[in-house]
């Protein structure tokens, strides 16, 4: 079976001369539930705007589902549904019309385009606004709708560009139980996202992509195990000042008054809660400083910053590790 | 273009709906502009005018109005509509789908065509309140209307695609468009010029138009009603091939 998405050596320069993406490769398989992450200016929105064809590529190839880009764009585009990171709609048309024209676009009758429009309306909880405006929706209910936008063709491949930016907790969490359950039934998933969380648990592979290039591709567990150490916080009673300041666990007082502390791979807790026992310290709670993606992901983008002789450090300097 | 169809339909549907749902803005305002036009040139300064043409001056204004509204209300439909698309990136719905560059020119200009001979025809209708006339060959009046609405719809798609804000899409209109109608035939006949601006005037090809059109309606032209026809025809693949090159570059559309 061919896969998901294959780029080859795909480079794009601006008009300005600026280089976003410097000759890049990347494969997603089918089925897949893969993470393109990168901090802002990266590449990311550049790479999948070239994929559904909303910006133009300087050199490369794309092909999608195993049809090339530059011999059937249309068909390229047929696979794909497309979530953008920025709202797109024309905010006086209504939930049901923006969605039956969507539909339109791909060649669907209009039977069947009811149907899923039904079906995914439901599913995201939106049924009941298939008859307002979309200026009167919220920004998560206006993230869920591009969802079903995006969905209403039942592509093969779903690009989605921080679908989750500025919507609460609850509803994030019941985005992701959909994501899932459509990647379960066959649909590949690209997601980018700022919320480390969000790819931490819902993807099973990864690729950063840092100044124009990719700079690590693995899978999330892979990616893990490079962590070799990690940061936790904890609540303490008690002198922080009696702790020894020569420990090994870079402890540091915070201004709320907890402490971080890093453990590195083989230490183990039980040695961090005896230096606090030594010093009469009781702890009252622990919690990782970060999610233990993110602490990878700063680790890994700060190593691949020019050093000052112009070298680049591609390997995971740092890395955070779990214990 | 059969099997795109559907978006054909998708798009076309899209503005049609769009520019009946705000009627108050797009239908109304050049029928009441013209029906000025009809009040105060053909009624009060007409009376005093007298013949032009061997017709009576309100007849003889009657298809430029006609057409000058067509060519403005197609030329506006689509030059506002495509930029709003634009500016509200919802054009993006389009681009990610399998529409060939081909569907969304022919999408938008049917939305325009639509909205001119709407207008087109509520002018007619308000113009026999003023005076009446027998259409004298119904193919020309049809092929001349339908062809200049075609033409004009592709213009404004054009400017669309070029505009950066909401002030470029007024600048044609007004700096161009507006002049060269007023200037195309519209009230005069050109035989009342001196002969070296009778000659700079058969280059505005909205002449061409308008009396091509006033010939289906009254039998009367200042131009070779074929020059006329040969003339759109030329303008109209010169604007088409502008508009799908500009589609195919992503001109303002994709970075």
């Amino acid at each position: 079976m061919t896969d998901a998405l294959e780029i080859r050596n795909l480079r794009k320069v601006y008009a300005g001369g600026f280089e976003a993406l410097k000759g890049i490769d990347l494969t997603v398989r089918r089925g897949d539930f893969f993470a393109l992450l990168g901090p802002n200016g990266a590449g990311k929105s550049t790479t999948l705007g070239i994929v559904s064809a909303l910006v133009n590529k300087t050199s490369g190839q794309v092909r999608v589902c195993g049809i090339d880009q530059d011999r059937d764009p249309e068909g390229v585009k047929r696979m794909l549904g497309v979530v953008p990171q920025e709202f797109n709609f024309n905010d006086f048309e209504k939930v049901h019309d923006i969605l039956i024209q969507q539909a339109g676009y791909y060649g669907m009758e209009k039977g069947l385009a009811r149907r899923n429009i039904e079906k995914y309306l439901r599913q995201l909880e939106l049924w009941d606004k298939r008859n307002d405006q979309v200026r009167m929706l919220s920004g998560g209910m206006k993230r869920r709708l591009m969802i079903v936008r995006g969905l209403i063709h039942e592509p093969e491949l779903l690009i989605l560009d921080e679908p989750t930016a500025g919507v609460d907790i609850e509803i994030r969490r019941s985005m992701w139980a959909f994501l899932e359950r459509i990647n379960r039934e066959g649909v590949t998933i690209i997601l980018t996202t700022h919320y480390l969380e969000e790819a931490e648990s819902l993807c099973r592979n990864i690729a950063i992509i840092n100044r124009g290039e990719i700079i690590t591709n693995t899978t999330v567990k892979e990616l893990l195990l490079q962590m070799d150490r990690s940061s936790f916080v904890a609540d303490i009673k008690g002198d922080f000042g009696r702790v020894p300041a020569d420990n090994p666990y870079l402890m540091q007082l915070r201004e709320d008054g907890s402490i971080q502390f890093q453990v590195h791979r083989g230490d183990n807790l039980n040695q961090v809660f005896e230096l606090f026992a030594r010093a009469g310290i009781e702890v009252v709670s622990l919690r990782p400083r970060t999610n233990r993606l993110e602490e990878l992901f700063v680790d890994i983008v700060q190593a691949d910053q020019p050093q000052p002789d112009g070298a680049v450090i591609r390997q995971p300097a740092v890395a955070g590790g779990n214990v | 273009m059969w099997q795109y169809r559907i978006a054909f339909q998708a798009i076309a549907g899209k503005e049609i709906r769009r520019f009946l749902r705000i009627w108050q803005q797009t239908l109304i305002p050049p029928v009441m502009t013209m029906v000025l036009y009809f009040v105060i040139f053909g009624n009060l300064i007409g009376r005093r005018i007298g013949e032009m043409g061997g017709f009576d001056y309100m007849a003889f204004i009657v298809p430029g109005l006609i057409m000058m509204s067509v060519i403005t209300s197609a030329y506006g439909n689509v030059s506002s509509s495509f930029f709003g698309n634009k500016f509200q990136r919802s054009i993006e719905e389009i681009l990610v789908a399998p529409v060939p560059n081909y569907v969304i020119l022919a999408g938008f200009v049917a939305g325009g065509v639509t909205r001119g001979i709407m207008v087109g025809l509520l002018v007619t209708v308000v113009s026999l309140g003023f005076t009446s006339f027998a259409i004298h060959n119904p193919v020309i009046v049809l092929s001349v209307i339908l062809l200049t609405a075609i033409l004009f719809s592709v213009g404004g798609f054009i400017n669309a695609m070029y505009a950066t804000k909401f002030d470029d899409v007024a600048l044609v209109p007004t700096f161009i468009l507006t002049p060269l109608t007023y200037l195309g035939g519209v009230f005069y006949s050109i035989e009342l010029l001196p002969p070296f601006w009778q000659w700079v005037s058969q280059l505005n090809p909205i002449l061409h138009m308008v009396n091509a059109f006033r010939f289906g309606v009254l039998g009367v032209s200042d131009v070779n009603v074929w020059a006329a026809f040969g003339m759109i025809a030329v303008f109209l693949t010169v604007l088409v091939s502008w508009a799908m090159w500009l589609l195919k570059r992503g001109k303002g559309l994709r970075s």
